[in-house]
């Protein structure tokens, strides 16, 4: 359980103001300037040293990412792309950081630029985002006009800027590349790796994309020093991490935690538990809709962090946890996932382009039990032919809810479709 | 130079091939779709998935995968057999079952592909997607159900074409192809998207139906429409050319022709001259060739050399000239072949060659181009500048016209007064010339047949000798010609003093009295009406108007002929089918008229007229090699003209006979002149 002075993420529920006065009071912009005057260098190996590895879902390690980017320019700039696209279903916990917190993301994209030595930031937030990204430009403009960023930001001789880019909504935009090109005016689709951003990104140049979680702890992480971060939780998960609860729970919340919390702690003690007692627990979906879920029996014992729940066959993801009691109908719950990957699919790639629509398709006539058994294999298979074959990771993502509905569910879809065939040789 | 195995057989590359190249380099074939060498890796269709040591577990795409030192790829195991099957079957899910009466039937790489790495069936079993049909020009006729997403076309507008009309809209299941706005795709290159597309999505409007490729004759063979000597095969059914398509040739037009080369031969079916005729109380009739030769052979009697004059036109094959170059020699008459009226000369073959070569442009890094319009008189070799002036290392600059090329030029003006300037250095783009390594100009027509050409080639040769664009190993100064012909009518020194203007006058004044015209059709033949005109072609255009005597010869696809490209290149074209009716062989019929007027030409057969015709000019038997010439000192120094730049081609669809008489040509000119049309167009519609 995070002891409160450890909470970085301290007006997380809006109860103060999102702006400048007020952010200050909590802390943020304090000895920025001081940070600033340190080596880049060291400012790297600080966050190596606390071990954050990214919130986005891959969970790369962030300072090893910055470290990537190039010492001495080629005559090209370089800079930090911010990836505010939340888009994974089940997740809100960027939105809360940049309509409450806006500042300790602002402070954080300038000491990470400061770090890889770009010149200029750009935070790409997610269309829906209206409310979040005026809150956002205002908090810029105020940090502009305090000579927080901009020319000689914070006193410290260094020139940033942040800026603002809204995208258009589409899901696709939130892979790191798609939302370069889309950055860049083009249609949101995913670029072949390599190169990778760090030598051919944005508009061309070097470039780091990184969470809006990821960024925003970054200030008290160096204000704190990593080995601060890198006490809370356990080894190579360290830190603290936003969770958001979601489902058949009796309070749904964003909740900051430590990393590696039992996820029935999490849910006991932050969502006020599972709607009708835990032995109602059906399955969680532990990191965001792209997850394999986990049915009661893992839940019981699993902690909340990349690598145990890797061990379980699944993810960390963006720490989404979607709770299922057992009045949820998974098939209907998954065939919905199903239908929101073929729907955001870019279309690029031929697996997914194609396969995303077949899932779907398929998924709907098991829903109704419509089916044969068979299909269920074939159905793995084809999750099996798109997972790994795509340029980026929608591809799997479409795939793993499926498979993970099978593994720990197959009985039930066997048997919606039995029952289907009963009724209707029935009739 | 990274090393590493292929299927067990060990290979070193250069940095940068990918996987899928050093698999060709070792002949293992790795299928693709959207993988194509002359486009960007787009990596989206995911059919050449490999298996690759070391690196993450999951399947490379190894069109898009650097190789590299110690890589071991495997293309032939089961899980690489699987991968292949699996994209195969997500691409045949909503591509339908129309290859009965598909146009691509036969030569469609998903047809191939999936004969050869395909399971023969389906597991899908749900609703398929229909796409709507979209306009692309009158070319380009569309079945986008077909489309598998594969964006060659669209690479293609982007990269080669120049033109960014084709895009992808919608995403996921609901991605399509399409051109902005549904207008026609304007590019003078736009049909080669239909040799690209891999499926039927892309076909050939013109071609629709027309034919199935094994019925087919192939006839690899050399393009007339313009002077780059396009490599073409022509396909032929019965008497009839069914379509041309490019040949690969790196040298000269990779694998790209114009629209022109590959869609003006229906013309080569309409208009046609198929039987001689003779003017008879101001009216053409028919007649034997008998007749004919009689009444030209009367008129000729008497006649000394200098009232005699010949004229040959833009697609005429070296033999055909050669022949009748012998034949009005044996008469004392000379013979003109610049009918645009260039003031081009024939002394020196260094001067009105494109002496950089094609291959020169890959390494220019600077061009300045005076008097030409590329994009309309070479569209294909436009694409090669426009290639180079991607790679960001060639500066191009015009003086000309200010004319869309398809990619950014510095518009120095429209005045000869610029080329001095820049051999005084003051204009900017001397120091570009100047500390380039390896600049070139481009001389067009529209700087050739000025009043005061003689002095603009002459500061062309200054500013060449100045900025060092004549170097041991280089040679920038390049004439873009528009003609075929023109080339080997130089080396063969077809020309006459005053040129065509000369031969105007003496008609008009009667001291020439008889005009013998070999396929001349773009001049104004009003002026020759005085004198009795023979005219020797394959189509009735300009030329028959105020023709006396006609003999009909053969188009380029139905002789055999050598042709000379700009750069000086021999090539050698091949019949792929007969000619119409009586019409003949050009040469054929100046051996037979010779027999007539008793000055017999000594040779019976095409071998025969080579033999002479490669020992009076030894270097017309160096096939497909480009020549280095000499440098030397050419043009006349004198006054400029105030008067901005003619381009040669204001109709690029409409510049020779065949072009004329072409009905999709007709079609071209009207939609890319403004007439674009949005049609409502259904699978069936043709």
């Amino acid at each position: 359980m995070l002891a409160d002075k450890d909470r970085i993420f301290t007006n997380l529920y809006g109860f103060e103001s999102p702006f400048l006065k007020a952010a200050k009071k909590r802390g943020d912009w304090d000895g920025t300037k001081k940070i600033l005057a340190r080596d880049q260098d060291s400012i790297i190996n600080e966050m190596k040293e606390s071990g954050l590895r990214g919130r986005g879902g891959a969970g790369f390690p962030t300072g090893l990412k910055w470290s990537f980017m190039p010492k001495e320019s080629d005559g090209r700039p370089s800079y930090l792309v911010v990836n505010a696209d939340e888009g994974e279903p089940g997740t809100c916990k960027d939105r809360e950081i940049m309509r409450h917190d806006p500042h300790k993301l602002i402070e954080g994209c300038l000491i990470a630029g400061y770090a890889m030595r770009a010149v200029a930031a750009y935070i790409y937030i997610r269309g829906e985002f209206v409310h979040e990204a005026k809150v956002l430009e205002q908090a810029i403009e105020e940090a502009r006009d305090a000579g927080l960023i901009g020319k000689n930001a914070c006193g410290s001789g260094f020139d940033f800027d942040v800026f603002v880019h809204r995208g258009a909504g589409a899901y696709i935009c939130g892979e790191e590349t798609a939302l370069i090109e889309s950055l860049e005016g083009k249609k949101g689709q995913p670029r072949l790796k390599p190169p990778f951003p760090a030598n051919v990104g944005v508009f061309g140049c070097p470039t780091t994309v990184n969470n809006v979680e990821s960024i925003a702890v970054v200030p008290e992480i160096l204000r704190r020093g990593g080995s601060w971060f890198a006490g809370i939780g356990r080894e190579n998960n360290t830190g603290t991490k936003l969770f958001c609860i979601s489902g058949h729970v009796n309070n749904p919340c964003n909740v900051e935690e430590e990393m590696g919390i039992p996820l029935k702690e999490l849910i006991e003690k932050h969502a006020g538990g599972i709607r009708g007692g835990w032995d109602n627990l059906l399955a969680v979906i532990p990191g965001g809709s792209s997850v394999h879920m986990i049915p009661k029996s893992v839940c019981d014992t699993v902690l909340m962090d990349f690598d145990s729940l890797r061990a379980e066959g699944t993810g960390l993801g963006t720490a989404a946890v979607i709770v299922m009691d057992k009045s949820t109908d998974l098939l209907r719950a998954i065939t919905r996932l199903s239908a929101f990957y073929k729907h955001e699919s870019c279309g690029q790639c031929t697996p997914c382009r194609e396969g995303t629509g077949w899932m779907w398709r398929v998924m709907e006539r098991l829903c109704s039990g419509e089916a044969e058994i068979e299909e269920i294999d074939t159905l793995l298979e084809v999750t099996k032919q798109i997972e790994g074959h795509t340029i980026c990771a929608l591809g799997d993502a479409a795939a793993w809810p499926i498979q993970g509905l099978m593994r720990h569910f197959r009985p039930e879809v066997e048997h919606r479709i039995l029952e289907y065939k009963k009724t209707h040789n029935a009739a | 130079m990274p090393t590493l195995t292929i299927d067990g057989i060990e290979v070193e590359v250069e940095n940068g091939t990918t996987v899928l190249q050093a698999a060709e380099q070792v002949g293992i074939e790795i299928p693709r779709f959207c993988y194509h060498e002359r486009l960007s890796i787009a990596g989206n269709c995911r059919m050449c998935l490999v298996e690759v040591t070391p690196g993450p577990p999951k399947p490379a795409a190894s069109c898009a995968l650097p190789a590299g030192e110690g890589m071991v790829v495997k293309t032939n195991t089961p899980k690489v057999r699987k991968f292949r099957e699996g994209v195969m079957e997500f691409l045949l899910i909503n591509h339908p079952l129309d290859c009965p009466v598909c146009d691509q039937g036969g030569e469609c790489d998903l047809q191939d592909q999936s004969m050869a790495y395909g399971v023969g069936d389906s597991r899908y079993k749900e609703k398929r997607r229909l796409v709507k049909e979209k306009y692309m020009g009158p070319l380009i006729r569309t079945i986008m159900t077909r489309c598998i997403h594969c964006t060659r076309c669209v690479r293609f507008a982007d990269e080669v074409a120049g033109v960014p009309s084709l895009g992808a809209i919608g995403r996921g299941e609901n991605m399509q192809i399409t051109t902005y706005q549904e207008q026609a795709f304007q590019s003078e290159l736009s049909g080669n998207v239909v040799d690209l597309c891999p499926v039927g999505a892309l076909t050939s409007k013109p071609y629709t139906f027309k034919a199935r490729p094994w019925e087919l004759t192939n006839t690899e063979t050399i393009d007339v429409h313009d002077a780059l000597g396009s490599n073409i095969r022509i396909d032929s059914r019965g008497r009839a050319v069914m379509r041309a398509l490019a040949r690969i040739h790196e040298a000269v037009n990779e694998e790209w022709i114009s629209d022109k080369t590959r869609h003006a031969v229906d013309g080569l079916a309409k208009n046609r001259l198929d039987q001689p005729y003779i003017k008879k109380g101001g009216k053409l009739q028919p007649a034997s060739w008998k007749e004919a030769f009689e009444i030209i052979s009367k008129k000729l009697k008497g006649l000394s050399g200098d009232q005699i004059a010949g004229l040959v036109g833009d697609l005429c094959d070296a033999e055909s000239m050669y022949a009748f170059k012998a034949l009005m020699s044996s008469l004392g008459a000379g013979i003109e072949c610049r009918q645009d009226g260039s003031k081009v000369g024939a002394k020196h073959r260094v001067g009105y060659l494109f002496n950089s070569g094609v291959t020169g442009i890959d390494e220019a890094d600077a061009c300045l181009i005076i008097g030409s319009n590329p994009r309309k008189e070479s569209p294909v070799l436009n694409a090669r500048l426009r290639q180079r002036w991607l790679s960001r290392k060639c500066k191009v600059a015009n003086i000309g016209p200010d004319v869309d090329l398809s990619y950014k030029v510095d518009q120095l003006g429209d005045s000869a007064a610029i080329l001095k300037d820049i051999l005084d250095g003051k204009n900017d783009f001397a120091k570009v010339l100047k500390s380039a390594e390896k600049p070139m100009l481009i001389l067009g027509q529209g700087a050739l047949n000025r009043e005061d050409s003689p002095a603009i080639i002459k500061l062309a040769h200054d500013i060449a000798e100045k900025y060092g664009l004549i170097k041991d190993d280089w040679n920038g100064f390049n004439v873009l010609h528009t003609a075929a012909s023109r080339v080997a009518a130089l080396d063969m020194g077809l020309i006459r003093d005053g040129g065509v203007e000369a031969i105007f006058e003496g008609a008009e004044k009667g001291d020439i009295k008889v005009v013998y015209n070999l396929g001349a059709d773009e001049l104004d033949t009003s002026r020759l009406k005085k004198a009795f005109v023979i005219y020797q072609g394959s189509h009735g255009d300009e030329g028959v108007r105020h023709a006396d005597v006609i003999l009909p010869g053969v188009a380029y696809t139905e002789k055999p002929g050598t042709y000379i490209n700009m750069e000086g290149r021999v090539q050698r074209a091949f019949r792929a089918v007969f000619g119409p009716g009586e019409a003949r062989e050009d040469w054929t019929i100046f051996r037979a008229l010779s027999d007539v007027l008793g000055k017999t030409l000594d040779f019976d057969d095409i071998a025969a007229l080579r033999q002479v015709m490669e020992k009076d000019y030894p270097h017309f038997a160096a096939i497909d090699e480009k020549p280095d010439e000499e440098w030397a000192d050419f043009g006349v120094a004198g006054k400029l003209s105030k008067e901005g730049f003619t381009l040669p081609i204001t109709d690029f669809y409409g510049t020779n006979p065949i072009a004329r008489a072409s009905e999709t040509m007709a079609e071209c000119r009207a939609v890319m002149n403004g007439a674009n049309q949005t049609e409502g167009a259904t699978g069936t519609n043709g």
